[in-house]
């Protein structure tokens, strides 16, 4: 993958200005959430689940030459939409690429909401995992 | 149609009005929350800007016009529930709070190892963890009365489930989930052929129905002020004087109490020994008139006109097809949990939301219910007096848009 982080969250923001109904945002996502490369239908038990009390995400990461593979899927459509867009911004980066990263785009694409605790979807608690994960790479790597 | 004028009732209520995302608000979380009318708003306006002065305390002006306030507002209260003195009512924070005040103070009291509580499979979480918190405290066993898949409770299981440990039996007369009306009269009746008494959780019920506490002889009925059009952080506890009398208090603090010295307090005579600290007392007048309002609207035509609210949206929401409904009992208040077949809640929920659609998706605090049917939660509308079958033709537009899009 050639370009940055911040070159794919500008690439994904550039996708969303062109909506200016709700309608065709979520219908974007809902398109989006079919493209997501299926999680390994063995991890989609308990000890991959991030509960939320709306929705369900089952989130994966694997550690590969010195990337992080994250896989994700969620029972809810436009959460698994969402979840498209944080697996194309920060899968297969560094895991300091990704505790770097400010996720603005969620932001700029009108999706914030989505991301307050009180919504409870899982995909805040998500997030926080993802960067959980790439922390816990870091602190091995430098280890070794 | 209404028996008063739904126009001007609408016209009460400031928030009603408002666009959310470029769309006109259509409220249908009434069950979570309802909305303030102009009356309890200028309410409590009025004192906070006028008459603001800690209650039971002041020698002056001030002080003196709120304690009649809220001693009014107490005997609102006792009015609109017909409770037989304004002493056997207390205000609390809600509902919640009220069934902590009588989980701690009858525990204390009665409860006692290897003794019995029976609530019901369709309690909010709010009339479950207190009671087992109170078993755990006590070694105490909590018991269940089941429903079955229409929403109805099994009312022919509880004789068998009551013994000699039983204390008390803590029900709900309407479900926030299944909106059933349960038979509190016959429970009640039950209950006290074995001299047990009984609490009532009318937090989804006092705003819908006629309540006569006196009538149901229900020895405690808690609810919440925010759900009846009133401010939130108020709720009442009602309790028959006897009881009030015997229970303990909840917590200690000043107003409770009579004569304290650092050997030993004596208690302040009810309601107030359950007062402690200062009280949300502009809370408790803005609560007195939001039910002066239902009052002058007349809780009848109020429950006449939600009930047919809901038949109409049951209706159309059949007449879409590929709905599932939970909870289809006849005696039903104006509460509907349903899924739209093959769509998940949280999406539908997100759709409704950018239409302007206000409704509740997930358990509803109130998990055990949708463990018996195996799902995780589903959609909630929850109409109130002000309401309208336009804006339900509106959540059935909502419905379609959500199938167009993921069924």
């Amino acid at each position: 993958m050639a370009d940055t982080i911040q070159e794919v969250q500008q690439e994904i923001i550039d996708e969303f200005v062109v909506f200016d109904d709700w309608m065709d945002r979520y219908n974007y996502l809902i398109e989006l959430s079919n493209n997501l490369p299926e999680i390994d239908p063995k991890l989609k038990n308990n000890d991959y689940l991030i509960r939320g009390c709306q929705s369900k995400v089952w989130l994966n990461a694997e550690y590969r030459d010195g990337k992080i593979i994250y896989t994700a899927d969620s029972d809810a459509i436009i959460t698994k939409g969402i979840i498209a867009l944080l697996i194309r911004v920060l899968s297969n980066r560094t895991p300091k690429e990704i505790m770097d990263t400010n996720l603005e785009f969620i932001d700029k694409i009108g999706l914030r909401e989505n991301l307050s605790p009180t919504r409870a979807n899982g995909l805040l608690s998500m997030i926080k995992q993802m960067k959980l994960y790439a922390i816990a790479y870091d602190a091995k790597e430098k280890k070794n | 149609m209404a028996n008063f004028n739904i126009h001007k009732v609408r016209s009460d209520f400031p928030v009603l009005s408002q666009k959310v995302y470029n769309k006109p608000l259509v409220y249908l979380d009434n069950g979570a929350t309802s909305q303030k009318p102009i009356q309890v708003i200028e309410t409590v306006n009025k004192y906070h800007s006028e008459l603001n002065s800690s209650i039971h305390r002041g020698v002056h002006f001030l002080s003196d016009q709120v304690t009649n306030a809220y001693e009014k507002a107490r005997e609102t209260v006792k009015t609109f529930i017909n409770a037989e003195k304004s002493s056997e009512i207390i205000f609390t924070s809600g509902t919640t709070m009220s069934i902590n005040l009588l989980a701690f103070s009858f525990g204390e009291k009665y409860v006692r190892q290897d003794d019995e509580i029976i609530i019901s499979e369709m309690e909010h979480h709010a009339n479950i963890v207190p009671w087992q918190m109170l078993c755990e405290r006590r070694n105490a066993k909590l018991k269940v009365i089941p429903f079955d898949d229409l929403g109805l409770l099994q009312i022919d299981a509880l004789p068998g489930m009551i013994n000699n440990k039983t204390k008390l039996i803590a029900v709900t007369h309407i479900s926030n989930t299944l909106g059933t009306v349960n038979p509190i009269k016959e429970i009640i009746r039950i209950a006290h052929a074995s001299g047990i008494p009984v609490l009532i959780d009318a937090a989804q019920s006092v705003q819908h129905t006629a309540i006569d506490v006196q009538d149901l002889g229900c020895d405690f009925l808690v609810f919440s002020g925010h759900k009846v059009y009133g401010p939130t952080g108020t709720g009442v506890f009602y309790g028959k004087e006897k009881y009030l009398e015997a229970l303990p208090p909840y917590q200690g603090g000043g107003d409770m109490v009579d004569v304290v010295t650092f050997e030993k307090t004596t208690y302040n005579v009810i309601p107030f020994k359950f007062e402690a600290g200062t009280t949300n007392y502009i809370g408790a007048i803005g609560l007195a008139a939001a039910l002066d309002y239902i009052s002058s609207l007349g809780i009848e035509s109020v429950s006449a006109y939600e009930s047919e609210l809901l038949h109409y949206a049951m209706q159309q929401l059949d007449t879409l097809g590929e709905i599932t409904i939970y909870g289809r009992t006849p005696e039903k208040a104006s509460i509907l949990c349903f899924l739209i077949n093959g769509v998940h809640m949280a999406d539908a929920g997100m759709i409704f939301d950018k239409m302007g659609v206000a409704v509740r998706i997930g358990s509803h605090c109130a998990q055990p219910v949708w463990q018996h049917y195996g799902i995780d939660g589903t959609l909630r509308v929850s109409l109130s007096l002000y309401n309208t079958k336009e804006e339900i033709d509106y959540l059935c537009k909502a419905v379609q848009q959500v199938k167009s899009m993921f069924a």
